[in-house]
């Protein structure tokens, strides 16, 4: 890495702090140039965008057209066009679930969705297809959160319409090969949609080269402010699409009776806009590329492996998923024998040490894996070897505290 | 760093969690409901002996965080051998505890289960304190006689 791991931490207000923040897969911290984007917007560019023919509204609307073009040219999709700006991944999923799946499905037709997934994609799904009379479909993984190809193909039907898959498990670690699993869908005609919240804030992500036709994503999780969130979608079936949400900026004309709808992206963007947010996230994203993913995923792969290990001397945690270090992304999801997920996140709290408790909205994949509940850490580059030891430690002191004799 | 001075987990709250002494089956139960906290997982059966309007026995199984369940578990130390409006009136002033503020006269009726009232600068473990003392009064209120 080019600069300094301290130097890096200065760049985020709160990891001067006194807390070990282990919970990024849930939102990542924020550097000072995405906070100070959001006050910038407000305080010099501030206008309704879209709309107002008066210079500021025109600046406005500049600076939240370049974000798109900063997402578009990150993700490698073919035009900004194709960028269309949400609250976030939950939103560009449900999105892509009442405007596309609604139209399209049929009774009888069937969505696979793999049993790694977070509820914001899978009960979209579950949803259009109980409106539709379709049926969604479970691909299972094995223990190690592995799908593979032969599983995924005897999965695939005739009648299915959509996969939902996503690209890193935000529960095991585990990065499904997304590529392929497109290009079989596509074989049968179906298309893809991918998760990538937890993956476009650790590893490369290309639609074209993936060639997924939807990708949803936060950012907030990626050092970009909470609110805004991107769909990408392939933009012949963007265009075929009806509008997901009805109102202002989203239309040509409106007479008494009916309106034309304005083209992409701003069919999808009905209502004021959240530029500042995505001023903010152009911000967030021209800081991940000056760190590098490179960089980052070397250090997220260290800092994963001596997570490892020293989660590894408590013989009381059972990590799940794979046992290799490389398959986690920094996501350590874990079980301390004898103790609830809430009493082990209330006294790491007592150290200031972040974690999440609870069944990381992926309840269908704990039942599976037959787990009640579990605590997770989660790692980014910008954590340190400290905050692992002061999670290993605090963990240490957990079951004694809770009165067992050891 | 650590800051032992705030810790809710002390020695009688882990007490009651990992020795439970109303942790167990009740045959002759007469009064029966389930209490769940969904997003946690907490989920116990209450279970207990009313005759003449007194709680003569009382236990409860399941699973949940140490919270909940020794927070059952004290209940029920509580309200054994009290009467059945006795009982509610105490479980009305662990609620306000947990909720709200009670006087330090109040504290002192609520015995051990005084302890918890730390929780209540931890919303998110406030449904967990409850839980048996939910249940218990959702009991009363909609008459879960057995048979």
């Amino acid at each position: 890495m080019g600069r300094d791991i301290t130097e890096i931490r200065a760049d985020f207000p709160l990891l001067t702090g006194e807390y070990a923040y282990l919970d990024s897969a849930a939102t990542s911290q924020k550097p000072q140039v995405v906070i100070d984007a959001e006050k910038e917007f407000y305080e010099k560019y501030n206008a309704n965008p879209l709309r107002g023919l008066y210079e500021l509204s025109v600046e406005a609307t500049k600076r939240y057209e370049e974000a798109r073009e900063v997402v578009r040219e990150f993700i490698g999709a073919a035009s900004a066009e194709e960028i269309i700006f949400t609250r976030n991944a939950t939103e560009s999923l449900n999105l892509v679930a009442y405007s596309y799946a609604m139209s399209k499905l049929q009774e009888g037709d069937e969505i696979l969705v793999t049993i790694l997934e977070h509820h914001s994609n899978f009960l979209p799904w579950l949803n259009a297809a109980k409106r539709c009379g379709a049926k969604v479909n479970f691909l299972e993984c094995d223990g190690q959160g592995r799908i593979t190809e032969e599983a995924f193909r005897a999965a695939l039907t005739e009648r299915t319409v959509l996969v939902a898959m996503t690209q890193i498990s935000n529960v095991l670690g585990c990065e499904n090969d997304i590529k392929r699993f497109a290009a079989i869908t596509h074989e049968q005609g179906a298309v893809f949609v991918t998760d990538g919240a937890q993956s476009v804030p650790h590893i490369p992500v290309n639609v074209r080269e993936l060639d997924v036709d939807f990708l949803a994503f936060s950012g907030h999780k990626m050092l970009g402010p909470m609110g805004i969130g991107v769909l990408y979608g392939k933009r012949k079936l963007l265009d075929k699409m009806p509008p997901f949400l009805y109102g202002g900026e989203m239309i040509e004309t409106v007479t008494r009776t009916g309106a034309t709808y304005a083209e992409l992206p701003h069919k999808f963007e009905a209502g004021t806009v959240n530029a500042a947010g995505a001023y903010g996230l152009s911000k967030a994203i021209a800081y991940i590329r000056q760190i590098g993913f490179d960089a980052i995923r070397e250090r997220e792969d260290t800092l994963t492996q001596y997570a490892f290990k020293r989660l590894r001397e408590n013989p009381y945690v059972t990590i799940l998923g794979s046992e290799d270090p490389a398959d986690h992304h920094g996501i350590l999801t874990f079980q301390l024998e004898g103790v609830h997920p809430h009493d082990v996140s209330a006294i790491l709290d007592e150290s200031k040490v972040c974690v999440r408790a609870g069944h990381h909205c992926a309840q269908p994949l704990l039942k599976y894996m037959q787990v009640p509940s579990t605590t997770r850490a989660s790692l980014a580059f910008y954590n340190t070897t400290e905050e692992i030891d002061r999670l290993a430690e605090a963990l240490g002191t957990v079951r004694r505290k809770l009165g067992y004799a050891e | 760093m650590q800051n032992n001075a705030n810790t809710f987990y002390n020695e009688i709250l882990t007490e009651h969690n990992l020795h439970p002494y109303h942790k167990h089956a009740l045959p002759d139960a007469n009064f029966e409901l389930e209490g769940v906290n969904p997003n946690c997982g907490d989920d116990i059966v209450l279970r207990l002996k009313v005759e003449d309007d007194v709680i003569v026995d009382g236990a409860y199984e399941g699973d949940g965080c140490a919270i909940s369940q020794a927070s059952a578990d004290m209940m029920l130390d509580l309200i054994i051998g009290k009467k059945k409006e006795e009982a509610l009136r105490l479980s009305d002033i662990f609620s306000r505890m947990i909720k709200d503020k009670i006087t330090e006269e109040e504290r002192e009726e609520l015995e051990e289960a005084g302890i918890l009232q730390d929780i209540s600068h931890m919303p998110m473990r406030v449904k967990c304190a409850m839980l048996g003392w939910r249940t218990f009064r959702g009991m009363m209120e909609t008459d879960q006689q057995t048979e």
